[in-house]
């Protein structure tokens, strides 16, 4: 099995008109999602490339019975588009879109979880979710990833997320779900959410989940894990050399008073038992390590 | 974006916050002159994006036209934290009751807006916050509902401020918070937050970080930006949209993506080496930020070896190949480059690559082998 996203899945592109979106929006057709269209209120009627657009997202579901969007839009349409999606009840909504304004983010993330709870949005500022050999929604480049399990990945960072599938594949093992949560302030989905998934998912046995600098979201995960995760646990945080107070690309990740480390993650997640590798390569031998034995 | 005092008491003006009268200046003339209009007694304080100014000297009490002219040579040029000050704020000065403390922001793990208030103010925060948690009392504001007056004046109580200063406060958190939400900022924080003998509540001190996401809302924005604090190879990355934090070692570093560059960054630490800098190129990057990104790296003299370590999701391979080939023919490259590519049509960018492999050029399998080839070109 896999989770939040598999081949029946049928998936909706706000912003496939774009250029950005119609590139990805047909790699993931390709692939083998279950792509219904897009959508843009003035280009209601036409194609893109053979996939049709509608007016809205609620058009489309009306006319496909799709449940997931992915959003391709710029930062200032972002805000609509996550609400014009839950409203038309998107299970899941995917948000690529790099930039967004973190009040903005933290609106539509309370106001989801008030109104629309459930909906799952994951990102923004994120790759995407790839469940290999079923359904590719976002930017991961498909054939990085071995399908079939047993390894269930999330991470923060985009690029981070493709050299650990890739890590795995290279040692022939598969992956159930890979889960890129983005890596701003406010994610719709984090750790804990995927950690939970992966633990309930019968064809994960174990998790590898990639970390970075800032916030403190690697320290819950932890902590979670020792209360609630039986399954192995491999992690890697980036940023271990990072300098205080200087902001990694990421407007999420930076050491500030002391905070954020990746030496304080580290130590959180092997507290609770989770191998962590020092590196991408080093986290895929301790995998293949764990793989093997099971 | 992080704003000078100054910068963040007029943004805070712009909220309908009382600040005090003031005039920037960047010579001991210009402050002189600044005090002769505002009248003394004045402060002279150092515009710098650093804490403990007061403590590194660079925050004076001028009761008269000699003393601003003393304390602005003293202060201009002066090294805070390894910040020189170039600028300096006049300001009338305030009579202090009571010092307090305020701020918003965003509480990433409650993924709500945070609010601190605090009767200890004056001090940091964090001191504070270690030595007595309870003299920070701290209000949670969910974005959607926004905080109401009552919200406040229940906050007011619990931080147990003088009903004196009761009034004057419930009108500045009020604007403290629209001016956090609306301006789109990461943090706004008020320390101190004065009442004055005549019981007055009064802003004398700012401290403002702009989401620099927010920019769209905000065209205004851009004079911000310009007075970031950034080295000159900073500056150069930046005026070239690129994501550059410059650090000490001998290693150019480009990657694509924060935790890739990031990731890159610490691989290259544990071969042995030492990286030049962090350099995210970012998603859907094209020729030209690629050749633009290599002639940031190639003006450092540190650099001795460049590491190109591309993962292509949302960037593609073939124009990585070509960002390469077309910076190579653009600028003459000091350093050997070592390349890694994989991802997005990798093949395809490989194939490109293959025909210009040379001693100046080499490309790596793996993300290890290849930090390591560069390590040893720049002879650790």
């Amino acid at each position: 099995m896999s989770i939040f996203l598999d081949e029946n899945t049928k998936v909706v592109y706000q912003g496939l008109t774009g250029s950005t979106g119609r590139y990805y929006g047909n790699l993931n057709r390709e692939y083998g999602t279950k792509v219904v269209g897009g959508t843009h209120p003035k280009k209601a009627g036409t194609e893109v490339d053979g996939m049709p657009i509608f007016a809205s997202v609620a058009e489309a579901k009306a006319e496909t019975g799709c449940t997931a969007s992915c959003v391709f839009v710029p930062p200032v349409a972002v805000r609509g588009a996550v609400m014009e999606a839950a409203e038309a009840g998107m299970e899941l909504v995917v948000v690529i879109t790099e930039g967004v304004p973190a009040h903005d983010e933290a609106w539509f993330y309370n106001k989801l979880k008030a109104d629309f709870p459930d909906t799952r949005l994951l990102g923004p500022n994120c790759p995407g979710i790839i469940s290999p050999g079923k359904a590719n929604i976002g930017i991961t480049a498909g054939h990085i990833a071995k399908a079939g399990g047993p390894v269930g990945v999330v991470s923060r960072s985009g690029t981070l997320t493709y050299q650990a599938v890739y890590e795995l594949q290279q040692k022939d093992i598969g992956v159930t779900t890979s889960v890129g949560i983005g890596g701003d302030p406010v994610p719709g989905t984090n750790f804990i959410d995927c950690l939970e998934a992966f633990q309930a998912d019968p064809e994960t046995l174990a998790i590898m989940m990639i970390g970075e600098i800032g916030g403190s979201a690697e320290e819950e995960a932890a902590e979670y894990i020792k209360a609630n995760v039986t399954k192995p646990v491999v992690s890697y945080v980036a940023g271990v050399t990072a300098p205080p107070g200087k902001k990694m690309g990421h407007a999420g990740a930076i050491v500030s008073g002391g905070k954020g480390t990746a030496a304080a993650k580290m130590e959180a997640l092997e507290d609770a038992g989770v191998k962590v590798g020092l590196n991408p390569t080093e986290a895929g031998d301790l995998m293949a390590e764990i793989v093997a034995t099971l | 974006m992080d704003l000078f005092e100054y910068q963040g008491k007029e943004f805070f003006a712009q909220y309908g916050m009382p600040i005090s009268a003031g005039e920037i200046a960047f010579s001991v003339d210009e402050a002189v002159a600044a005090a002769e209009r505002l009248g003394t007694p004045v402060m002279v304080k150092a515009q710098v994006h650093a804490g403990g100014r007061g403590k590194a000297g660079g925050v004076k009490f001028a009761a008269d036209i000699d003393a601003v002219r003393e304390h602005a040579t003293n202060i201009l040029g002066l090294d805070i934290k390894g910040h020189i000050v170039h600028r300096i704020w006049i300001e009338k000065a305030s009579d202090i009751a009571e010092e307090y403390y305020a701020s918003f922001t965003l509480d990433r793990s409650a993924k709500l807006h945070l609010g601190m208030l605090s009767k200890e103010g004056g001090v940091e925060i964090e001191t504070v916050a270690e030595e007595n948690p309870d003299a920070i009392a701290k209000v949670y504001v969910n974005p959607v509902d926004g905080l109401s007056e009552q919200m406040v004046r229940d906050w007011i109580a619990d931080a147990d401020l003088p009903d004196a200063a009761v009034e004057g406060s419930v009108d500045i958190l009020q604007k403290l918070y629209t001016a956090y939400v609306e301006g789109d900022a990461d943090m706004v924080e008020i320390n101190p937050l004065i009442l004055t003998p005549e019981g007055v509540v009064h802003v004398l001190d700012a401290k403002v970080t702009l989401d620099g996401n927010s920019d769209f809302r905000h065209p205004d924005y851009s004079q911000y930006d310009e007075t970031q604090p950034r080295d000159e190879r900073e500056e150069a990355a930046h005026a070239k949209g690129l994501q550059y934090v410059g650090l000490e070692g001998s290693v150019g570093v480009i990657a694509n993506g924060a935790g890739l560059a990031m990731s890159t960054v610490d691989v290259v630490n544990q071969v042995g080496g030492k990286p030049a800098n962090f350099l995210d190129i970012g998603g859907g990057a094209n020729a030209d930020v690629m050749a633009g990104a290599l002639e940031v790296i190639n003006n450092d003299p540190n650099v001795k070896a460049i590491f190109i370590n591309i993962f292509g999701g949302i960037t593609r391979g073939e124009e990585v190949a070509e960002g390469i080939i077309e910076a190579m023919k653009r600028v003459s490259i000091d350093s050997p480059i070592i390349i890694r590519l994989d991802g997005t049509n990798a093949q395809q960018g490989r194939d490109m690559l293959a025909p210009h492999l040379s001693d100046a050029l080499m490309m790596e399998t793996t993300m290890l082998s290849a930090a390591e080839k560069a390590v040893a070109l720049a002879g650790r």
